[in-house]
């Protein structure tokens, strides 16, 4: 198995290299590398624990590998200010904590304050037009002078992601974005990333537990195993049943069906159950 | 685009405008009954003209060196106090934070407290008490950083365990010292404005006012903090930094105010509880509203500490007064949540 991207390099917008590093001196990334090109959308999957969220955090600056670096536009985020990296990327991480009171349009103004210099009290023009261009894209300009914490699930994904877009980056990272939303909302969380990643060449990595929405949605898919990439490349060939028995012990075949290429689980794997005993 | 500029300067207007005008009313209203009140009451005639240095000396001496001084000292007090509170409960995302909690009060108070036990020089206890404040609020986040990154619930933790600590050794000291210093060691710990003056207020209110100024620009991180560890840092917050940044104003504020007053609870508590009611949870109306709310509420106890025929320490009227208030902004918080 390909334990490195072999998709070209060359005009990577964003590249891991070499990555090794977890949640203070414990390890959970053993030598990663991955290559995010501009407007394409790359999915991670892979079983818990096996270093998708890790991942994603030290792409946008939140952990430090203990080795390796992640190039942004060809430049080492962990040596450059973290304002600056805001400019160009933007995280949603797994959960929010939403301050009572505060209002969609309050909270969407804040992803603003990557680009605002320290003195700025208030948004300029161009924040508002950031700040209002954000809200029509995620369809909440009904919603806008209400509270968050008032929302259903998939009105606060969507206001979280609207804060995400007012950050105006050229790269996305979701991590689980569809979790707690049902199927609908899910369906219509990710054709709204869709657009924006056709429209707006808006480049974009989510940790998916859904493999079939991930084959659905991304360009790529990169499937991660006890901290390494198993396979990484388009979902014909990331997704097999070789690989899904062994990444989640699972036996599943792929068929074909209206949306491509989907996978249908059948049962635990009982033959890995077995000889593991 | 005109649409959406009137629409925030809307937003602007019509939510943070009347709060900050009703505060710093308010504020106005009871500096001007305080001047008045008193044990020789003054008319508003009379005070008019004590404030332009005329009429009769003896009322101007009464507001300029004895009235206007101790009310300055208490807005200065009650700002401080108030944006304090504002700060940690915002950055330790804890509603039950006040200026007190990461260990300011218990490592003034035990230095205040040896001092006048031990009989050490009484004019030294105030720079002691700022003293310990500031040392005690290093060793929590000293101990709060230990073992990686300043998280909430470790700066808590040893702000709680150093608080016991210090607050046993102080308990000890008041048992073995003897009764006339124990009297002036509880006034103290209750908090009193009694005799504070110009020197009290050229002393400390600089360092205050300053630290103020710096409160507000902390209002952004502030707000980004509020979000969760991983979108604040995500939105180019360094976490450890700005924690120190807030923490340092805040003990700042705090250590000032103590050794102002000494240990004056319930106003860092429930002024930001309230402005939060009045403005919403944008840090960036909170922390000045929050100053000037402190400083109404603390003018207000000390000029009800004042009314009686026997002086209370403005300490003890701000807990008697903020123990129901606080009961009904938390009611008023569950009917509106």
């Amino acid at each position: 198995m390909e334990n490195h991207d072999a998709y070209d390099l060359n005009d990577a917008l964003l590249e891991a290299r070499n990555l090794v590093g977890g949640y203070g001196k414990q390890t959970i990334l053993q030598n990663v590398s991955l290559a995010l090109h501009q407007g394409e959308w790359l999915s991670l999957v892979g079983a818990n624990g096996s270093g998708k969220s890790t991942l994603l955090k030290m792409c946008s600056r939140i952990l430090s590998p203990q080795t390796g670096t992640v190039l942004l536009d060809g430049k080492a985020i962990h040596q450059q200010p973290a304002n600056l990296v805001a400019r160009q990327l933007a995280i949603l991480p797994q959960q929010q904590t939403i301050p009572s009171g505060l209002t969609v349009r309050q909270l969407v103004s804040l992803g603003r304050t990557p680009h605002q210099p320290w003195w700025q009290w208030d948004l300029d023009l161009e924040d508002r037009q950031m700040v209002e261009t954000a809200i029509a894209q995620t369809q909440l300009i009904e919603l806008s002078d209400r509270p968050v914490e008032q929302l259903s699930g998939g009105e606060r994904q969507r206001a979280f992601l609207a804060l995400t877009l007012a950050q105006d980056p050229q790269v996305l990272l979701l991590d689980e974005p569809t979790t707690f939303l049902d199927l609908h909302h899910q369906l219509e969380l990710l054709e709204l990333l869709k657009t924006l990643n056709q429209e707006r060449q808006l480049s974009i990595i989510t940790v998916l537990h859904d493999i079939n929405l991930a084959m659905r949605y991304s360009d790529r898919l990169a499937m991660l195993k006890h901290g390494e990439i198993k396979a990484i490349g388009r979902s014909a060939e990331v997704i097999t049943p070789e690989n899904l028995r062994q990444v989640f012990d699972v036996d599943a075949v792929t068929i074909i069906t209206p949306v491509g290429l989907q996978i249908c689980l059948l049962s635990p794997s009982q033959t890995l159950v077995k000889s593991q005993q | 685009m005109v649409v959406q500029k009137v629409k925030f300067n809307h937003l602007l207007r019509d939510r943070f405008l009347p709060p900050l005008v009703l505060l710093t009313a308010g504020l106005l209203i009871t500096m001007a009954v305080s001047l008045c009140q008193g044990a020789v009451p003054l008319s508003w005639n009379e005070l008019w003209q004590a404030l332009w240095h005329q009429g009769e000396s003896i009322n101007q001496t009464i507001i300029w060196e004895l009235r206007l001084p101790r009310i300055i000292a208490a807005m200065v007090v009650g700002a401080a106090l108030g944006m304090s509170g504002a700060l940690l409960q915002g950055m330790l995302r804890n509603g039950l934070a006040d200026p007190f909690v990461l260990g300011i009060s218990a490592g003034a108070g035990l230095v205040a407290i040896a001092m006048i036990t031990l009989g050490i020089v009484q004019t030294l206890v105030p720079l002691g008490a700022w003293m310990g404040a500031i040392a005690t609020a290093i060793i929590v986040y000293t101990l709060g950083y230990l073992g990686g990154g300043l998280s909430v619930e470790r700066l808590i933790l040893a702000g709680v365990a150093i608080s016991s600590m210090f607050g046993a050794i102080q308990t000890t000291l008041l048992l073995l010292a003897d009764d006339g210093r124990i009297q002036s060691a509880l006034n103290w710990l209750i908090g009193s404005l009694n005799g504070r003056g110009w020197a009290e207020v050229n002393n400390v209110g600089p360092y205050v006012g300053m630290a103020l100024i710096a409160g507000c620009l902390l209002a952004r991180p502030l707000n980004l903090l509020n979000l969760g560890d991983d979108m604040a840092s995500g939105l180019g917050t360094s976490l450890v930094r700005s924690r120190l940044a807030i923490g340092a104003v805040a003990s700042l504020l705090a250590a000032s105010a103590v050794s102002m007053a000494g240990l004056i609870g319930f106003v860092g508590l429930v002024v930001p509880h309230g402005v939060r009611l009045l403005v919403g949870s944008d840090y960036r109306w909170i922390l000045p509203c929050s100053a000037i709310g402190g400083a109404w509420v603390l003018t207000l106890a000390d000029l009800l500490s004042r009314l009686g025929t026997v002086e209370l320490p403005v300490g003890a009227v701000t807990a008697l007064l903020g123990s129901p208030l606080f009961i009904w902004l938390l009611y008023r918080r569950g009917q509106r949540g």
